[in-house]
């Protein structure tokens, strides 16, 4: 088979001498005629980088140092920029990962396909021809739309739409589905496979995200730090990774399984290296837990492991024929597993939580006397959380989970409703709260880099809230401010440097230790890992989890991704369109019997292994407006097991499970067993193919 | 869009009430005694009485405002104590012939500063984009007395291209004004200039990096269509609202270009209001340049909003 795509040695560079930062270095890769090829690696490992050199779209400040480029028998590095527009035009598309940035805001739909194909003729049928195989159900809607009155997912399959176009050669899709919903994501993955099977369209993806390149490519490479470390077919690069990074990268993802062993994960030691300060040798030596003094001295070659894989590691056959763990060590775990004192004391109690969002009235509906109108961001929530205990909650965007999170901090304020804080009615306005119950409430926010004020040191940031909130003396202040950067596994020294001087995971923990400053005793966590790289993320995870043991706070921990909550969460709250759906202990709530949603939450959830197919439950469309939530169950115009007009016109019973979880749905626990039994297990059943 | 307009256009109202009833405390009730304020220290006392009943400064302060607006909408504007004529005709031919330098001044200034503000950036860090950058500042750095008098001496003296005085007579047409509109004009060009191309460059730079212009030039499509459909498209939106509030500041602003050529506008009558002490024709010409300055907004408003589908189908 010929190559669709072939790069020899490409060498990227930005600025030039002894300060230039060099984030590709010798890459090879080849991607054969219909072949889907992944390529991952972690936030500064190039792979975007490696996607704009193929596109010839790097921006002028990068410089490739060497190397070829080669589309089919082209050499595109040869080409002038004008002569390239002949192959961006049919040969060569990229699916870029922002669809609403990628889209101009000003143009139709349509147009935007419509310019990019050739001859006038029968263009409009052509494009809503394309804007139909991209799964769109009423493509002359569609293609007169302007982009932001498309939702996301719709919004990428028109970016899909516009690549399929030119019915290219090489289709490269740069983490296309990052920013979209799971169950959105699994949809325009199964869009993806099936563009591929139907034209056999050669495919570059590019992610961050081992589980969507375990489900979707045929080959898989890995690159760290610029450098191609792996590259296997995807069968033997989960099941036996040679290469002690890949090894280690599959070991700090949390899966769906590891629920609730609360098994410490294994971050990474160590950090990325500085692209201008590499190490001499190896460049994943500092890191390794196999180094030896050849591999720090000397650089690796990338050698042929077998007929179809390569590594770059001076001991892959030590590893591949079992004598050697790579593994990462396990992090010692701070606090024993006893419980904490006071072990299941309820911290915070909500009981009929509501908010609404007004909307306001515009003149026609104040003239036409229609009632003013709400978005119920909050349906009716009852929660109660205990000490020394995690509760997750998950759902999808508009779902409501972080104005909950909101609610709970009093930043806005609930409109029904009561909750209680260690039995005390809480103000629900954070401006009524004093300040022993403000010291009681952290929050930890998305993104530590606007959270923390990037003009104060660590210890300023960390000192504030010893002072104010704790009221301890000088001394006690800074013996605690060591102690908290320690229990983050922050350096002392870290303490007089600046947030725009830490890494992102730094940063985090700088965040964490901010909120445990004032001894909380509930942490609200909004989406706190969700930024990060998986390395990263699993050593914030463990710090979460240790604080919690030797502190025994409780825990609100929200987050859309399902397999961080499983590993953190002892119990588990599905929200959809404000109201909850299901509650319940996490490994009741991760096994049938599922509420729909929960179900199609799980299947869609992409599994980093690729025997591991888990029947496809999809849903259709997307969700419906909070401001006229559908009557009935409100998940009744989405739901895959939809029983008929009891749905739509009454609201659901709660179903008490034997496991203690409660599910709000029509259908008797029995029957969701009966229909979810064969879908999957605590463990989903291996069968290598039970998609349709 | 039915609602954003009328939102528009409750804010204009509310503009309206809010900035009138500013002016009238500001020329009227806070000055004191305004009719010894015009009629100055000697006056007499029965003089002083006679203007004061004139101008109803008698009433209490809330019926003295709700009178003048009263008049101020329905047309009455009273009397000019300098001149004794009905303020209206006065004022509205002056009106007519700021509106004239404006839209001359407006018609050669946008389009020229749009490209050289493209031009430069679409040239950005080459010698082009440096001469025009700097250019520009150079020129807004001077002020219109030193530019007018410049154009003046090179146009009108040396080359004798167009006349160095611009006072039209009073029935002039814009035909018959245009050769003395053009000096003038030129002079408020050139303090327009530099800020609406700077603004234009910026914000095509801005444009540029975004990411929707790599999918339109990925498309293969010609270069010339990526910039002119789709950079320029986004890039001019903020360039209206510039314009609006330019309009503003030509139709009541001028008051140094309209003084350097004698030109009879809104400005100069402003300055001979001011030196003679003349409340009533102030207060008339601060309402017109509001009411200029709120319609060129809401005008740009709408329009932004005709350009803009995220506003437009909200």
């Amino acid at each position: 088979m010929s190559a669709a795509l072939r790069i020899e040695g490409l060498s990227v560079a930005y600025g030039t001498g002894v300060g230039a930062r060099r984030v590709l270095r010798d890459v090879d890769l080849e991607i054969a005629a219909g072949e889907t090829y992944g390529l991952v690696g972690e936030s500064g490992s190039g792979k975007s980088t490696l996607a704009l050199a193929v596109m010839r779209q790097l921006d002028g400040a990068a410089r490739i140092e060497g190397g070829r480029i080669r589309l089919g028998d082209d050499d595109l590095l040869a080409r002038t920029p004008d002569q390239m527009r002949s192959v961006w035009r049919t040969r060569l598309k990229l699916v870029p990962q922002d669809p609403i940035a990628s889209l101009n805001p000003r143009v139709r739909v349509g147009e935007q396909i419509g310019e990019a194909l050739d001859g006038a003729r029968g263009r409009r049928d052509r494009v809503h021809d394309l804007l139909a195989r991209v799964g769109l159900a009423d493509p002359v809607r569609v293609a007169r739309s302007y982009p932001h009155q498309l939702s996301g997912g719709m919004q990428q399959r028109v970016m899909i739409a516009l690549a399929l176009g030119g019915e290219p050669e090489l289709l490269i899709l740069d983490e296309p589905t990052t920013n979209l919903d799971v169950t959105t994501e699994a949809t325009i993955l199964d869009l993806v496979r099936d563009l591929v099977r139907e034209r056999g369209t050669a495919l570059l993806y590019v992610s961050h995200s081992l589980g969507v390149v375990a489900q979707l490519c045929d080959r898989v490479a890995v690159l760290y730090a610029g450098e191609l470390v792996e590259d296997a077919g995807v069968e033997d690069l989960f099941a036996t990774p040679l290469h002690p990074y890949t090894r280690a990268l599959l070991d700090a993802v949390p899966s769906l399984d590891t629920g609730t062993g609360r098994a410490p994960l294994r971050p990474i030691v160590g950090a990325f290296p500085q692209p201008q300060a590499l190490p001499s040798g190896c460049i994943f030596a500092p890191r390794c837990p196999v180094a030896t003094d050849l591999t720090h001295e000397v650089r690796p070659p990338l050698e042929r492991a077998g007929p179809t894989r390569r590594v770059r590691c001076h001991r892959w056959r030590d590893i591949a024929d079992g004598t050697l763990d790579p593994r990462q060590p396990a992090e010692v775990r701070a606090g024993a597993d006893e419980p904490a004192p006071g072990a299941g004391d309820v911290v915070l109690e909500l009981v009929g939580i509501e908010k609404e969002f007004p909307i306001r009235r515009s003149l026609r509906d104040i003239v036409a006397r229609r009632p003013a109108r709400a978005v119920r961001a909050v349906d009716c929530v009852d929660l109660r959380l205990t000490r020394t205990r995690t509760l997750g909650l998950i759902g999808e965007s508009g779902s409501g989970k972080s104005t909950l999170a909101k609610v709970v901090i009093g930043l806005v304020p609930a409109s029904g409703g009561r909750m209680e804080l260690l039995g005390v009615p809480l103000a629900h306005d954070i401006a009524r709260r004093d300040h022993s119950v403000l010291r009681r409430l952290q929050m930890v926010f998305q993104s530590a880099d606007e959270a923390l004020n990037p003009t104060m040191t660590v210890r300023e940031i960390l000192r504030r809230p010893l002072q104010r909130l704790a009221l301890s003396s000088r001394d006690g202040v800074r013996e605690r401010l060591a102690a908290l950067l320690e229990s983050v596994r922050l350096r002392p020294e870290h303490a007089d440097r600046r947030p725009g001087e830490l890494s992102g995971g730094e940063r985090q923990r700088v965040a964490i230790a901010r909120a445990f400053a004032a001894e909380p005793d509930l942490l609200v966590f909004d989406e706190s890992v969700s930024g990060l790289d998986v390395s990263v993320q699993a050593s914030v995870l463990n710090v979460v989890r240790d604080l919690q043991v030797e502190r025994g706070s409780a825990y609100l921990f929200i987050s859309h991704d399902l397999a961080v909550v499983a590993a953190l969460a002892d119990d588990i709250a599905v929200m959809y369109l404000g109201a909850l759906v299901e509650t319940g202990p996490t490994q009741a709530v991760l096994a049938p019997p599922y509420h729909p949603y929960t179900e199609a939450l799980i299947s869609a959830v992409p599994v980093p292994d690729p025997r591991v197919r888990r029947d496809a439950i999809r849903l259709r469309g997307d969700p419906p407006s909070p401001s006229d939530p559908p009557s009935g169950c409100p998940f009744h115009t989405r739901c895959p097991r939809f029983l008929g007009d009891v749905c739509v016109e009454e609201a659901p019973p709660w179903l008490e499970g034997e496991d203690g979880n409660r599910i709000a749905c029509h259908i008797p626990l029995d029957e969701l067993v009966r229909l979810q039994g064969s879908v999957a297990g605590a463990r989903p059943p291996v069968s290598v193919e039970a998609r349709e | 869009m039915s609602g954003y307009l009328a939102r528009r256009f409750g804010f204009l109202l509310i503009t309206l009430v809010l900035t009138s009833a500013t002016i009238f405390a500001v020329t009227q009730l806070l000055p004191g005694d305004v009719a010894r304020i015009v009629l100055g220290r000697e006056a007499s006392a029965t003089a002083l009485e006679a203007l004061r009943r004139d101008l109803g400064l008698d009433r209490p302060p809330v019926v003295q405002y709700l009178s003048w607006l009263g008049g101020f909408v329905t047309g009455d504007w009273g009397t000019s104590f300098a001149s004794g004529q009905p303020i209206r005709p006065l004022v509205m031919e002056r009106v007519g012939n700021s509106l004239m330098l404006a839209f001359l001044t407006l018609a050669i200034a946008v389009p020229s500063a749009i490209v050289l503000g493209v031009v430069a950036a679409l040239h950005a860090g080459k010698p082009i984009d440096t001469v025009i950058s700097v250019g520009a500042l150079a020129v807004v750095g001077l002020p219109e007395f030193v530019t007018g008098l410049v154009l003046i001496q090179l146009l009108a003296f040396e080359l004798a291209w167009l006349p160095a005085s611009s006072s039209i007579r009073p029935e002039a047409g814009f035909l018959e004004a245009l050769p003395m509109l053009v000096l003038p004009a030129l002079t408020a060009t050139l303090v327009l200039l530099a800020y609406i191309a700077r603004l234009t460059r910026a914000s095509v730079l801005a444009e540029l990096r975004k990411p929707y212009v790599r999918t339109a030039r990925l498309k293969g499509i010609a270069g010339r269509r990526v910039t002119y459909v789709h950079v320029l498209g986004n890039a001019l939106l903020p360039t209206v609202t510039v314009v609006a509030i330019s309009f503003g500041w030509l139709i009541s602003g001028l008051i140094v270009v309209e003084n350097v050529f004698n030109y009879p506008g809104l400005g100069a009558l402003l300055t001979f209001a001011i030196d003679r002490r003349d409340v009533p024709l102030m207060q008339a010409i601060t309402m017109i340049a509001v009411v200029a300055f709120a319609l060129a907004n809401l005008v740009a408003d709408l329009l932004y909003a005709y350009l803009d589908p995220r506003i437009r189908f909200g």
